[in-house]
């Protein structure tokens, strides 16, 4: 029996405007270890909204979320920062740098919220990170300066860079053409793979669902196979 | 290192918009600068204005005025103390005009520790001679060395030496304007005509000028001793008392007290020159509300600007957000950014204020009825610099605090989705 990350107990969510809409019905499914999940489905089936409760963005559910068997529900936005900063590592449709910072500095800004080792050390550990997905080179230029594709992969580097428990990806080759979307997925199996590292990716995209180790396919916000 | 990690931040957004900050930092330093400026002009000027009267005048004066007695004999008469009596015509009695024992209270004056210093004085009314003509004027016997430390009597002698009253024996003072109708420059030697019908020649050593032209028009002032003898009295006679204190506003009491104590009339400068207070409270006033007006608009122009900044930040506040920084940290960060602009802002309009206020200084402001003053007057209070930069404080903090809020509020899925 692998160790248990993530669980989530009949979770339900209505959008209350203009008229209540069920968006998420009962949704319940656990994410162990090591595990490379995809969870696909239609636009508007509800998979986004599943992932930005899960990663305790969105609060305004009803049910259980349980991550490294914590509940998440009652705490309050500081200790759900917390939580996001060192438990989960995100990914973006849009990559989401801060184009005020280099590449490298946009790495180490999670590793220096979470204060768990001094500068020199984040900054290490961020161009280790760096050097994994083999964009050392680009540490110090800006973020504007950087391809889609280089955007990507530096906001892999930040995600990783707290070591999280599961790494939670938005559509995160859906801004890119076909050979950054390999380049992208090739460096996540590598992840899962080489460090055991769990991931959690929303994507449309099949042919990406399909080379991974386990999908959940949603459908009017419903689980209807996993 | 949490904090350094939200000034490091503030900093980076900060030197992204460096035009919008600076446009928003000039608009403080303006402000400060206009604040420490107006301020430092407008009580300046309200000093010298209040100078020209308080400089020269006691805080209380203890004097004996020539009125009727307040008991009358019939009053002090056991036979009709319960009756009432009726009295017409009542007249001032010969009283004298001098001070009883004013060598004794003048001591136990001087001990007092509320008491800055004391000074005495005579009254003489004259006549200056002038050919055929009598001009009415006032010789005032004074003590030279106290009336130059109490009430900066040598400042306002524009010509001559004040020493020289003391030194030179039968020498007067002139008022400018009394000078001017007597012709006479200094060495010269002016005729006098006492009440009494006395006629002494007295030395021009000096003009004196107090800015207020009436009253130099009439007066002038001789050694006490020089007074005592023209009067013909003894050296001990003395009709003013002329009181400074350690602090302007005890003088209503302590004239009272003075008045009970020593059996003299007594007047403090509060009820002698009521108008002055109130004038230059209201210019205060009108100067601080015109500075805070200036604060508060530039107050409005951070606000603007940060609202903005956070409209196009959203995104990296998004993206702080999703990576672990929470809705305290982005507000913090916010705040940190406002009260930068308003420290380099504040901090550069007290430097310039003072730079300003010293150029200020340094115009020429020469007016025949103000000797001393030679360019135009300012106020380098520390008071007004630690309110300015106060204020400058917290106008930056209240216009940081609500878009701060706000930004702290955004949710980052509405970011991220909206996309």
């Amino acid at each position: 029996m692998s160790e248990l990350i993530l669980e989530a107990k009949n979770i339900n969510k209505d959008f209350h405007n203009p008229v209540t809409i069920n968006v998420l019905k009962n949704i319940t499914f656990t994410i162990n270890k090591g595990e490379f999940v995809s969870v696909t489905g239609k636009s508007g089936c509800g998979k986004s909204t599943l992932l930005y409760i899960l990663s305790t963005m969105d609060t305004d559910y009803e049910g259980d979320l349980l991550i490294d068997n914590q509940p998440m529900a009652n705490k309050k936005e500081g200790e759900l920062a917390k939580v996001r900063n060192e438990k989960i590592g995100f990914v973006f449709q849009f990559h989401y740098l801060l184009n005020e910072f280099t590449a490298l500095q946009n790495v180490m800004l999670p590793g220096l919220k979470l204060g768990k080792y001094s500068e020199q050390e984040v900054e290490y550990r961020a161009i280790e990170h760096l050097k994994k997905l083999d964009i050392e080179k680009l540490a110090n230029k800006r973020a504007n300066q950087l391809s889609g594709g280089e955007k990507q992969r530096v906001a892999i580097a930040r995600a990783l860079i707290n070591d999280p428990l599961i790494i939670m990806g938005d559509e995160p080759t859906g801004n890119l053409d076909k050979k950054n979307s390999d380049i992208v997925f090739d460096i996540f199996k590598q992840l899962t793979l080489e460090f055991n590292q769990t991931l959690l990716i929303v994507t449309h995209d099949n042919e990406f669902a399909k080379k991974t180790e386990r999908t959940i396919e949603m459908e009017d916000g419903k689980i209807i196979k996993q | 290192m949490k904090y350094k990690l939200i000034f490091r931040i503030a900093k980076a957004l900060l030197l992204a918009r460096l035009k919008q900050t600076t446009v928003a930092a000039v608009g403080v330093t303006f402000s400060i600068m206009m604040f420490i400026t107006l301020l430092g002009f407008m009580t300046g000027l309200n000093d010298l204005l209040d100078g020209l009267i308080l400089n020269r005048t006691a805080h209380v004066r203890l004097f004996k005025e020539i009125k009727p007695s307040k008991t009358q004999p019939i009053d002090l008469s056991g036979e009709y103390k319960n009756s009432y009596n009726f009295i017409e015509s009542i007249k001032s009695g010969s009283t004298r005009k001098e001070i009883y024992n004013s060598g004794a209270i003048m001591q136990a004056i001087s001990k007092d520790d509320r008491v800055l210093g004391i000074a005495p004085k005579i009254n003489a009314p004259v006549f200056f001679n002038d050919g055929n003509v009598e001009i009415t004027g006032v010789i005032n016997g004074i003590d030279v060395d106290k009336e130059s430390k109490l009430f900066y009597f040598e400042d306002y002698v524009v010509k001559g030496v004040s020493a020289d009253l003391k030194n030179v024996s039968n020498s007067i003072i002139l008022g400018k304007g009394l000078a001017e109708k007597l012709l006479t420059k200094i060495g010269d030697v002016v005729v006098i005509t006492t009440s009494r019908g006395d006629r002494f020649s007295l030395k021009v050593v000096g003009f004196f000028q107090s800015g207020i032209l009436e009253l130099d028009k009439v007066q002038s002032f001789a050694s006490i001793a020089t007074t005592q003898k023209l009067l013909g009295k003894s050296n001990n006679y003395l009709t003013d008392l002329q009181i400074k204190l350690k602090d302007i506003s005890l003088a209503p009491e302590l004239a009272q007290e003075y008045a009970n104590i020593y059996e003299t009339d007594a007047e403090d400068i509060q009820t002698a020159n009521s108008q002055f207070e109130t004038g230059s409270n209201v210019r205060t006033i009108i100067s601080f509300a015109v500075g805070i007006t200036l604060l508060v608009v530039a107050g409005f122009g951070i606000y603007n600007i940060l609202n903005m900044m956070i409209f196009e930040k959203m995104d990296s506040i998004a993206i702080l957000k999703a990576t672990g920084f929470s809705g305290k940290d982005v507000k913090r960060i916010f705040l940190v950014i406002a009260i930068s602009i308003g420290v380099v802002g504040g901090a550069l309009g007290l430097v310039f204020g003072l730079l300003l206020s010293m150029g200020i200084d340094q115009i020429p402001f020469n007016t025949a009825s103000l000797p001393t003053i030679t360019t135009y007057p300012i106020n380098y209070n520390i008071t007004f610099y630690i309110i300015g930069g106060i204020f400058s404080l917290i106008t930056t903090y209240f216009a940081g605090y609500f878009p701060a809020k706000k930004a702290s509020k955004i949710d980052p899925i509405v970011i991220i989705r909206g996309k």
